[in-house]
């Protein structure tokens, strides 16, 4: 008993701080022309690598100093969070939809339906993911719509493993088998006596891969594969400071930090909202 | 002649303050078979867990001394006193599905105790247990030596545990319900064999059970638990034919007899059982804290 | 029963690879832009296209295309790479040592330090040693190994830069090695320094590899752990006198590992994962910043080898996984 309460305590406090960071970053994306200090793209070679604010040798409305371009990093960071937070929405709710009717179809129908998904879930386990990702983006061309396509595409296998186990665990409790007595369709039961039940895994799991989606877009900008090179993301940012790492460490550090706090923070906001959605732990 | 075991007035509470224990004290001499009786709850396993050192954590003991062979437990560093536990006490454990290790073979289960403890040689471990397991009468020792517990049957599993607990002539065993996991065939063999051993041994036992019948048949001496305190205690001839607690008289008529066995089936009247929260209450003020 | 077990999973096995085949051959198909023209310089005739095409393979419909490919790769013989003029596999043969040993050093890295952290957590548990365990494991979970790296590059190649975060060696070394398994060939040619010298290397790359899954191994091992140390043997071995790390090592370890094996499984197969980027990051000269280069060239033939061999490593790692488990397990071996 007194370990539930703690533990739902301290889930409570890093629901809201997880939920704090990222409403913040969601609000930095949508305002970003407004609350951007400089034009993300504008380059002056005779402001580059100018260090944070805090440092001497800052410019005064260059906060996060400027990258080899003389760009300003806090200005690609915040317009980087526009297109980390599009993709987080867009593929993991693609992944989502798909992975979670696949696995709830196959948990609760099993028979030729589970065979047929699980042998193709195998196949999908055996590509390294993020080989998988950088192929698919080459092959549609890079692009928004791209990155999205290839991180649903991927890690749709994600939700449908999980589902699918949950689905078979909620198939073989006695309610179902009472709503199947009283008469209901199958889909019906499905629909209505499952699928409430898996909501909090869903939703756990759909925060969780948002993070991911912003991971995987990171990674390929930082190989060059996501969208146009000119725009900023946090992964390109972060292959720029990758290569000034010895002359400008911050170009690094800034958007590694933000990128760390984002991904924590959907994977924490996730557990929080399971903890709080799930009828069994509240 | 100092007890095997004295245990004098041991306290133990839970986290939220609750007793489990309640000024607990009994003495057990060489040699002697104590029966612990009470219902599931009051503390008669607890007892045999205080004295092997493996209460559960969330379990404090807050009172009270524990003297095995005249040496004080609780004076003892933790280090010494896991020694000398090991080396003058056995469990035998209620259930021998749980009790033996799923993936290890049987004679190392057996022997490590003899070898890594008490350091003997392991040729000589492996006579002593073979010596044993012909007293718990097992007839081929090269195979159950080699076997994996599962493929022993439960009441082979026990015999084995009771061979292991007496191979090291410990002064005392705790035996915690030790034919309750069993068939009812079974019990009665396993009973006899303890009772055997124990004889040719002259080890203590603290037999813990909440089985009145089986304390007729292998106690010298019971004590009758209820809520954590001793409520009686008497020679087991004695307590059979005048028990002079009133709840030691419900326990009883609660207890089937194979002579008749419905006349005597009676729940624990409701007036003893208020009596007893009167006198655990009062016996609680006394100690200095609230009941519960 | 055993061997039962052993063939339909192999059977299952072959299905997944034929299937990884299929999409990764289909997937490339799809690609607009043509890999011919890339290789060409400006100018170069329709003749010249059409017979490269020819050579390649590329002329033929998608179906006789996969069905060639197929049969050589039956055969061993995975095409010749479009941007390097190499045979496939033997490009393949000379990366993978390089990202195998990145690997296992990774896994021997995540199961010390995630055994060690779990058996302490579950001798110190109810305590704040396991608090700040759950914490640190918890953390080290949620961020991803590209983090990591980037996190580990910072730290120890620029802020304390004692060990090196580009390649696999240092270029001007001497190397005798005969296989390509640098790490593993000097240990037995007792070259020390050389040990040395790649093991800078292979250091910062396998801890970020390495520290998502020392930190499930913590989490669940120790949650096994703690299960076990509950069960009457354990509590049986306690009072035979053994300490509480004994217990734990002698009784408990190997049935609480069981569970933890078949996870660790599956996550080995997304450690080799990690290595497509991992390497990229390091500059490590391995097999996944082969693919990567490969993808980036549009270099077919050798993408579809690379992914069927990690496939093909993926399918491994799991039967022999399912394998130990079954040998493990006695009730599995004698039932």
């Amino acid at each position: 008993m007194d370990d539930g309460r703690i533990s739902r305590h301290g889930s409570g406090a890093k629901l809201w701080l997880a939920g704090g960071w990222l409403l913040l970053a969601l609000l930095a994306a949508i305002f970003a022309p407004l609350v951007a200090p400089q034009d993300p793209l504008a380059q002056d070679l005779m402001l580059e690598r100018l260090p944070p604010f805090w440092m001497s040798g800052a410019e005064p409305g260059y906060w996060l100093g400027t990258d080899s371009l003389g760009r300003d990093l806090l200005s690609r960071l915040i317009f980087g969070a526009r297109i980390a937070f599009i993709v987080a929405f867009a593929a993991a709710t693609a992944a989502c939809l798909v992975g979670s009717t696949l696995g709830l179809v196959a948990g609760y129908f099993g028979g030729w339906a589970d065979r047929i998904i699980s042998r193709i879930v195998d196949v999908w386990m055996a590509f390294p993911p993020v080989l998988f990702a950088i192929l698919l983006v080459a092959v549609l061309g890079t692009g928004l719509s791209s990155v999205i396509i290839a991180i649903a595409v991927i890690d749709w296998t994600r939700f449908c493993r999980v589902i699918r186990a949950e689905t078979m665990g909620q198939s073989r409790m006695d309610y179902v088998e009472n709503a199947r007595i009283a008469g209901y369709g199958r889909i019906g039961i499905m629909l209505r006596e499952v699928l409430p039940n898996v909501v909090p895994s869903i939703v756990a799991l759909l925060s969780l891969e948002m993070g991911i989606a912003v991971i995987v877009e990171a990674i390929l900008s930082f190989v060059n594969l996501s969208i146009s090179t000119d725009d900023p993301t946090w992964g390109g940012i972060i292959a720029e400071g990758r290569l000034s790492i010895h002359q400008a460490w911050w170009v690094l550090v800034f958007p590694l930090i933000t990128l760390i706090l984002t991904v924590l923070s959907f994977s924490q906001f996730g557990e929080g909202l399971k903890a709080r959605f799930d009828p069994v732990l509240r | 002649m100092s007890a095997c075991l004295d245990i004098r007035d041991l306290s133990a509470v839970l986290p939220n303050g609750q007793r489990v224990l309640r000024s607990v004290s009994l003495a057990v001499q060489p040699g002697e078979v104590r029966a612990l009786v009470g219902e599931s709850g009051a503390g008669k396993t607890m007892i045999g867990k205080a004295v092997l050192g493996v209460l559960p954590s969330s379990v404090r003991i807050v009172e009270g001394d524990m003297l095995l062979e005249g040496e004080d437990l609780g004076k003892l560093q933790p280090k010494a006193r896991r020694t000398l536990i090991g080396a003058r006490t056995a469990l035998i454990p209620q259930d021998p599905l749980t009790a033996l290790n799923p993936s290890r073979r049987i004679g190392p289960q057996m022997t490590d105790r003899l070898v890594r403890i008490l350091g003997w040689s392991g040729e000589k471990a492996d006579q002593r247990i073979r010596q044993l397991l012909d007293e718990v009468q097992i007839r081929d020792p090269d195979r159950v030596l080699k076997n994996y517990p599962h493929e022993l049957s439960g009441g082979m599993r026990q015999r084995v545990l009771i061979a292991a607990a007496f191979a090291a002539e410990p002064r005392l065993i705790v035996a915690d319900e030790p034919t309750t996991a069993l068939d009812v065939t079974v019990q009665k063999q396993i009973l006899r064999l303890i009772a055997q051993l124990q004889r040719e041994h002259g080890t203590a036992i603290l037999f813990v059970t909440h089985d009145l019948g089986v304390v007729a048949k292998i106690s010298q001496k019971v004590s009758v638990l209820y809520a954590g305190k001793v409520v009686e205690e008497a020679e087991t001839a004695a307590l059979f034919a005048a028990p002079q607690h009133p709840y030691t008289r419900a326990l009883m008529a609660a207890t089937p007899r194979y002579t008749d066995p419905f006349a005597s089936l009676k729940p624990v009247d409701e007036t003893v059982l208020a009596g007893l929260a009167a006198e655990i209450a009062s016996a609680d003020q006394a100690w200095g804290r609230p009941h519960g | 029963m055993l061997l039962q077990r052993f063939l339909i999973r192999l059977l299952t096995m072959l299905v997944t690879l034929f299937g990884v085949a299929v999409v990764v051959f289909v997937v490339i198909r799809v690609a607009p832009g043509d890999p011919i023209a890339m290789m060409l310089p400006p100018g170069a005739t329709d003749a010249d296209i059409a017979r490269l095409r020819a050579l390649y393979g590329l002329d033929k419909t998608i179906l006789q295309q996969f069905f060639i490919w197929l049969s050589g790769v039956v055969r061993g013989d995975f095409g010749t790479s479009i941007s390097l003029r190499q045979d496939v596999l033997g490009l393949v043969f000379n990366r993978l040592p390089a990202t195998l040993e990145l690997a296992i050093v990774a896994l021997i890295m995540a199961v010390t330090i995630g055994g060690t952290t779990a058996i302490l957590g579950a001798r110190e548990r109810g305590t704040a040693v396991e608090a700040g365990i759950d914490i640190a494991s918890g953390t080290a979970l949620s961020i991803p190994d590209f983090l990591w790296g980037l996190v580990l590059i910072l730290l120890f190649g620029v802020l304390i830069p004692v060990f090196d975060i580009s390649g696999r060696v240092s270029p001007q070394l001497d190397l005798p090695f005969l296989t390509q398994f640098y790490l593993f060939e000097s240990l037995l040619r007792l070259r020390f320094d050389l040990t040395w010298d790649l093991l800078k290397h292979m250091l910062m790359p396998a801890v970020a590899l390495a520290l998502p899954l020392a930190a499930i191994i913590a989490q669940l091992l120790k949650q096994s752990l703690k299960e076990v140390l509950d069960l009457d043997y354990v509590v049986l071995a306690r009072v035979k006198g053994f300490s509480e790390t004994q217990v734990i090592l002698r009784e408990a370890l190997k049935n609480a590992a069981l569970p933890t094996l078949t996870l660790v499984g599956v996550q080995f197969t997304f450690l080799i994962g990690g290595t497509v980027i991992v390497e990229r990051l390091f500059s490590y000269e391995g097999l996944g910043n082969m693919a990567i280069d490969a993808v980036i060239n549009r270099d077919l033939p050798l993408i579809q080898g690379i992914v069927l061999v990690f496939a093909l490593l993926f399918v491994l790692i799991n039967l022999v996984v399912d394998m130990m488990y079954a040998l493990l397990n006695p009730r599995l071996r004698h039932g």
